[in-house]
């Protein structure tokens, strides 16, 4: 008896001093994925933390003017990449120096952005933020914001008890926003778990063995990258991006960059670190013949006497049957991740 | 037993009196006191005043000072007898900013009591701090707080020392201003696959008090005053040149900046009690 009438004190205090625990939101690792890297024990995901991030994704008050916000270089109908921009388009129409890389599965990246300068992702929205050709804002400026808007502290309170405004606050629930794009049911992957009724056409399954063949060691499976930062030869620019050799400052490390994910990449045109092709075709024309001998191409792009990857015209047309198979259309259209 | 109680009688027959004489020189190990360290940033043997102060670098560059700001942390006290006390390494972050004047104090509370015969601290953010969850950032750590300015977002990382002036001398930039900008963090991070490691520009500093020692008691607040030299900035361990390079930021030649200023800071006096 005793003991109850204690649980029933400390059941009654709690409910004073906290208000309603927020629901949680249950991470689900899609079936034949590895175990993320995220660290969740540190940002559990709930029903208003994600939904307070979504609302932050979507509003320009991150930016200096109001004018841009992620979404607008991270479009949900181009897999969260920029459509149509080779590289990305900030504020006062600045233009940056990268693609705008789309966003999905990101519980699985341990390196950020194409030079891998940012080691977790509750540290990368500050970097769009206060870059001077994306939002051009300062961190400070945006909370400040955010605690004289009429709508947030409201979402602060439901999504952690108070209205207090952090920097971590922030920071995590636009990550429990981004950490619930995941993108992992695509034509392809209903087919590898065997779903009823879905087959590959011959073109698609001759696609899948020539890409195992030739694509698959930088693009594995399931997350069609293997996170690695490599040069595919692309020919220099006059003043070459030196990708990763920016943030460890090794020559080793000039002019790779962080191998993309070619899910959904038939939706996220157009590519490479710069956006300079505009179409899967061009890639793959690339890959076959415009591989430069620059340095520290990757090895893998010069074996055997030849540089590139040697593609046939059924490989290419067979390769673009298969990548369209990584479309996931139950992703790019899943009104959780669109404009609240 | 029975010299407790020889003592018991010491107390009682010489009273307070005799109490605080006997403190004065002995303490009780779980006794904490309060040490306070004051950074005294000067050029050469003048104070420096920023903005107007101008000085001379060893490269006869003239040069003024208009942000002079880094980052003390780790805090560790060594004792008489060799032991080392770190100081709680949550409280341990400070930001020492020569246009803010309180922020040249820093007070440490509950520190053992001890004679110490040396500190030691790091001019930076280690690296475990570094890339802890941002939950944990807090305070002199928060960048969109104290810290702004003081970390880049797209190398993510503090910046553990921070000056910034002009000088006539150095190259000019694109718009022809000559001012010069010295941004230096790096503290041997990324965490690629596989892992790259970058530069690792963090220092420690170990004040060495020679034959003074710092009693840190109860009753008293002593005080260790730390001399930091913006002229060892520029020649400490290598001669740096505002004509050739007046901006340093992630750059190989950071390496050679932290190098100097890790000789920058020398002691300057240990003061037993400070209000």
């Amino acid at each position: 008896m005793k003991r109850i009438w204690i649980l029933l004190l400390i059941a009654g205090c709690s409910t004073v001093d906290t208000p309603e625990t927020p629901t949680e939101v249950s991470f689900k690792t899609p079936e034949g994925f590895p175990d993320p890297v995220y660290r969740f024990e540190n940002t559990p995901i709930t029903t208003a933390g994600f939904e307070l991030g979504r609302a932050l994704f979507y509003d320009g008050k991150l930016s200096r003017d109001g004018s841009i916000s992620c979404a607008d270089c991270h479009q949900q109908e181009a897999a969260f990449s920029h459509f149509d921009h080779d590289v990305s388009h900030g504020i006062d129409d600045r233009l940056g120096t990268r693609n705008a890389p789309a966003l999905f599965n990101l519980a699985w990246h341990s390196d950020f952005f194409w030079d891998g300068g940012v080691h977790d992702l509750d540290l990368q929205p500050p970097s769009a933020i206060m870059n001077v050709n994306e939002m051009d804002e300062s961190l400070d400026r945006v909370l400040e914001k955010l605690r004289k808007d009429s709508k947030y502290p409201a979402l602060f309170r439901s999504a952690y008890g108070t209205e207090d405004v952090t920097t971590a606050r922030f920071l995590k629930a636009l990550s429990q926003f981004m950490l619930m794009m995941v993108s992992a049911n695509s034509k392809y992957d209903r087919y590898i778990r065997k779903e009823a009724g879905i087959t590959l056409t011959a073109d698609e399954e001759e696609g899948l063995r020539v890409f195992n063949l030739k694509c698959a060691t930088c693009h594995p499976a399931p997350l069609f990258t293997d996170l690695k930062f490599r040069n595919n030869g692309l020919k220099p620019t006059p003043n070459p991006d030196l990708g990763r050799a920016l943030i460890t400052l090794k020559d080793e490390d000039r002019l790779t960059f962080k191998v993309p994910s070619l899910r959904n990449v038939t939706e996220s045109p157009p590519y490479m670190h710069d956006g300079r092709f505009s179409s899967l075709a061009r890639v793959l024309e690339h890959y076959n013949s415009g591989v430069q001998a620059t340095e520290n191409l990757d090895p893998l792009l010069n074996q055997n006497g030849r540089r590139g990857i040697a593609l046939s015209d059924t490989d290419k047309r067979v390769l673009l049957a298969f990548l369209k198979t990584l479309k996931d259309d139950s992703f790019l259209s899943d009104k959780r991740f669109s404009h609240p | 037993m029975k010299l407790q109680y020889l003592l018991s009688a010491f107390f009682l027959l010489f009273g307070g009196a005799g109490c605080d004489l006997f403190e004065n020189d002995g303490f009780s190990a779980t006794d904490k006191g309060t040490l306070k360290i004051a950074f005294d940033n000067v050029a050469g043997d003048k104070d420096l005043v920023m903005e107007t102060g101008n000085y001379t670098n060893a490269a006869g560059e003239t040069f003024n000072v208009t942000t002079l700001k880094y980052f003390v942390s780790n805090i560790k006290l060594t004792t008489e007898d060799g032991k080392v006390v770190a100081y709680p390494q949550e409280s341990s972050y400070f930001l020492v900013d020569e246009s803010d004047p309180t922020s040249l104090t820093l007070t440490l509370t509950d520190v053992p009591a001890g004679n110490y015969k040396a500190l030691t601290y790091m001019i930076g953010v280690d690296s475990l701090r570094n890339t802890m969850d941002v939950s944990k950032r807090t305070g002199t750590l928060d960048i969109a707080g104290k810290a702004k300015g003081m970390y880049w977002s797209w190398n993510s990382g503090y910046i553990f020392f921070k000056m910034e002036g002009a000088s006539p001398q150095a190259k000019p930039a694109t718009d022809g201003t000559t001012n010069y900008r010295y941004h230096i963090g790096q503290y041997g991070g990324g965490f690629g696959t596989p892992p790259v490691k970058t530069i690792n520009n963090l220092k420690n500093n170990t004040l060495a008090f020679d034959t003074d020692v710092l009693k840190i008691r109860k009753n008293k607040t002593p005080q260790v005053d730390v001399k930091m030299d913006v002229l060892k900035v520029f020649t400490g361990s290598y001669t740096m040149k505002l004509s050739e390079d007046p901006v340093i930021m992630v750059n190989p030649l950071g390496a050679n900046v932290s190098a100097n200023y890790a000789k920058a800071y020398t002691l300057k006096a240990l003061q037993p009690n400070v209000p």
